[in-house]
């Protein structure tokens, strides 16, 4: 531990107090939670200490929120609960932070150290339950640790792969009295290890004897902030690019050789031009199955060069070739100097036929959700964030928002927790306080987390909710439709909530929106600054198209023709029970 | 007795409370098997050495690549690529389990007596 004055005089704290000082002097401003018996003395620090508090209404959103924080700004967040249901209620968002690597902060408090086993009021094992959903945890056993384990959570959640770490707080440890000399230095980031030179030169040679090669970008671009030698090393070699849910934003979306998102809901050239690559170039990806289908049938003609900051990423889903467990950054900074140009005039020429024979269905009308995306993009402003929920309307997000830019384009990715939009659209609205945010939520996802409305209407932040309501749990109704013989069962809403009604009970100004849209109404909710609330009606059965039946190559990917979607769902009836709805 | 062979990892590692369920947890979370543990405090106990009995399959290097991510390992080791019997054969730490299994044998036969 290091000391900065070893001869100032010591002063004293409480664990509380202690906590907070430390806290403020990791950069955090703000901290989301919920106060509770267990963790009342932390929040009688913070009352003292001028940090900022969002009370929020459910600790789920606090969590949330910290991400929403993380996911826009970078850097770390800090979010509170109490013992028991206070830690339960935020696991969720702790695991969600795990699976898309984001560095969150959680302080829950924990009984006094007495009576922990003891089933006392309150009391779950937090430190025992939040073991797989973090990177790390602590269990702090005294105020004096807290000088090593709050700068450590902090390096722990920075370094390498980003993640969230949970330090469980018993109450007692909140109110110790200590003496401190003086605080130990703040937690920064290990540096991340370099790229092996060799490895880096027979990279570029591999690149530059392939005639077919294609960039596979993910979250860990985004993480190590390569988006720009990304760009760089496609459009010196002519590589065509292809992005994950995660690396939304990373490329141009007029860059003739950028092609969207891979996977499930990708665009037929886009998963066509991943299965003729020969040389396939994957940085800060993990290879989820959401992005490669079936992975027997995924690049199979590819060899792989695969750089990823997390070592067990490296072979976890598919052999690379030749790899490097590294920062993405770092890598292709040195990498982008060994490769030459090269036009790729033949594989350019490729790629290009194939964008204008297989795009995405283009909307087929103004009704289309993919239609909507598009108009709501134009109305907002253009620097504006968007938060997404999980389901259909995240994939015609993902498919039709024109995402410009990284951490703009909030998304629930791995773990696919419905409820995220409106807590983790706080967050960035807090981050950025002269910048509109758009949630974009389903009817279903809305109803997961919505007294959070009372949380924005508090705080009066610039948010608009557009809520994309077609009465169902729509993505669910759709593998229904698809791949369980139209049996529709428990995806249809028998009761559907006035959401305008809501909104305006909360303090938020609210408009219906049905179909055929009213662009004055649709328009209305950007007119001025402050939260207001969209729910627009949607066609009750659209589909997301293409869609990759679970279990099946990219290749095999369905479209909107009912004729094809009868024969995939004929013949993958009965073995897709690995096909959960995002 | 395993008729699949078996390997030895050993990890060095920060003794405390929480330790043993971040190691067990991962085996369970991932579906990796462990066959057996031996742990015992060294170096005045603020360390502990563990030793895991894992299959030698296809899974053991994404195995040592995660225990290697936990924060309270200190350090991971493939002892030897052998099978249980072999082990036993051997001497040294490989041969711990192979104690193990002969001191168990004998508190059964005791038990049985």
């Amino acid at each position: 531990m290091q000391y900065e004055n070893p001869r100032a005089a010591a002063t004293q704290y409480s664990g509380a107090s202690l906590l907070i000082e430390l806290l403020k002097r990791q950069g955090i401003d703000v901290v989301a939670g919920i106060p509770g018996g267990a963790n009342l003395p932390l929040y009688d620090a913070l009352g003292q200490s001028g940090l900022r508090h969002v009370l929020v209404r459910h600790e789920q959103a606090g969590g949330f929120l910290a991400q929403g924080i993380a996911r826009s700004r970078g850097g770390a967040a800090a979010c509170f609960a109490t013992s028991g249901p206070g830690a339960t209620n935020l696991l969720t968002a702790v695991a969600d932070a795990k699976l898309d690597s984001i560095p969150i902060i959680a302080v829950t408090g924990q009984v006094p150290m007495g009576l922990v086993g003891t089933d006392a009021f309150q009391e779950v094992d937090t430190y025992g339950m939040s073991i797989p959903a973090t990177k790390h945890n602590f269990l702090v056993r005294s105020a004096a640790e807290l000088l090593e384990v709050v700068p450590e959570a902090f390096r722990i959640a920075l370094s390498g792969r980003p993640g969230p770490v949970l330090i469980d707080l018993p109450k007692d440890v909140q109110q110790a009295r200590i003496d401190v000399p003086s605080l130990p230095a703040p937690g920064v980031p290990d540096t991340p290890p370099e790229p092996d030179g060799a490895l880096l030169a027979s990279m570029a040679r591999m690149i530059a004897a392939s005639e077919r090669p294609v960039l596979y970008v993910g979250g860990g671009v985004v993480a190590s902030g390569a988006e720009e030698e990304v760009r760089a090393l496609s459009a010196a070699c002519g590589i065509p690019v292809v992005s994950t849910l995660m690396g939304l934003g990373i490329m141009d979306l007029e860059d003739p050789l950028y092609l969207g998102m891979i996977g499930m809901h990708g665009s037929r050239a886009t998963n066509i031009v991943v299965d003729r690559s020969d040389l396939l170039v994957a940085l800060g990806v993990r290879f989820d199955d959401r992005a490669t289908g079936a992975i027997a049938g995924f690049a199979p003609r590819a060899r792989v060069i695969h750089l990823d900051i997390d070592e067990a990423e490296i072979g976890k889903i598919r052999r690379p070739d030749i790899s490097a467990a590294c920062d993405v950054r770092r890598a292709l900074k040195r990498l982008n100097r060994l490769v030459g140009r090269a036009e790729r005039v033949a594989w350019k020429a490729e790629v290009t036929a194939l964008k204008r024979e297989h795009p995405l269905d283009p909307p087929r009308d103004d009704s289309h959700p993919g239609a909507l995306m598009k108009r709501l993009a134009a109305l907002a402003p253009a620097d504006a964030l968007v938060s997404v929920d999980v389901g259909q309307h995240q994939m015609w997000a993902a498919q039709w928002w024109p995402v410009k830019r990284t951490r703009t384009f909030l998304t629930s990715g791995g773990l696919g927790t419905m409820g995220f939009s409106l807590p983790a659209a706080m967050g960035a609205a807090i981050a950025s306080p002269d910048t509109t945010v758009v949630v974009l939520t389903g009817d279903g996802s809305m109803l997961i987390n919505i007294q959070e409305l009372a949380t924005i209407a508090e705080n009066q932040l610039d948010i608009k909710i557009c809520v994309l309501n077609n009465g169902h749990l729509g993505l669910v109704r759709q593998q229904q439709e698809l791949f369980y013989g139209r049996r529709y069962v428990a995806s249809r809403f028998e009761v559907r909530p006035d959401f305008a009604a809501i909104a305006r009970g909360f303090g938020i100004p609210a408009r219906s929106v049905p179909l055929p849209y009213d662009q004055d109404v649709l328009a209305s909710a950007f007119a001025e600054r402050g939260p207001m609330l969209l729910d627009i009606e949607l066609p009750e059965t659209e589909n997301v198209y293409p869609m990759v039946p679970p279990g099946k190559s990219n290749v095999e990917a369905i479209s909107a023709s009912p004729a094809l979607a009868m024969t995939a769902a004929a013949s993958s009836n009965g073995s897709s029970s690995n096909g959960g709805a995002r | 007795m395993s008729a699949l062979p078996n390997t030895i990892v050993k990890l060095m590692v920060r003794n405390h409370p929480g330790t043993m369920s971040h190691i067990t947890g991962l085996f369970s979370r991932r579906g990796f098997n462990l066959e057996g543990i031996l742990c015992a405090p060294v170096g005045g106990g603020a360390d502990s050495a563990m030793y895991l009995m894992v299959r030698n399959d296809e899974r053991l290097e994404q195995i040592v690549k995660q225990l290697g991510k936990l924060y309270d390992v200190k350090s991971v080791t493939v002892l030897i690529d052998h099978t249980w019997s072999h082990a036993y054969k051997d001497g040294g730490e490989a041969n711990l389990f192979g104690h193990l299994e002969e001191l168990l044998n004998a508190f059964e036969a005791e038990e049985r007596a």
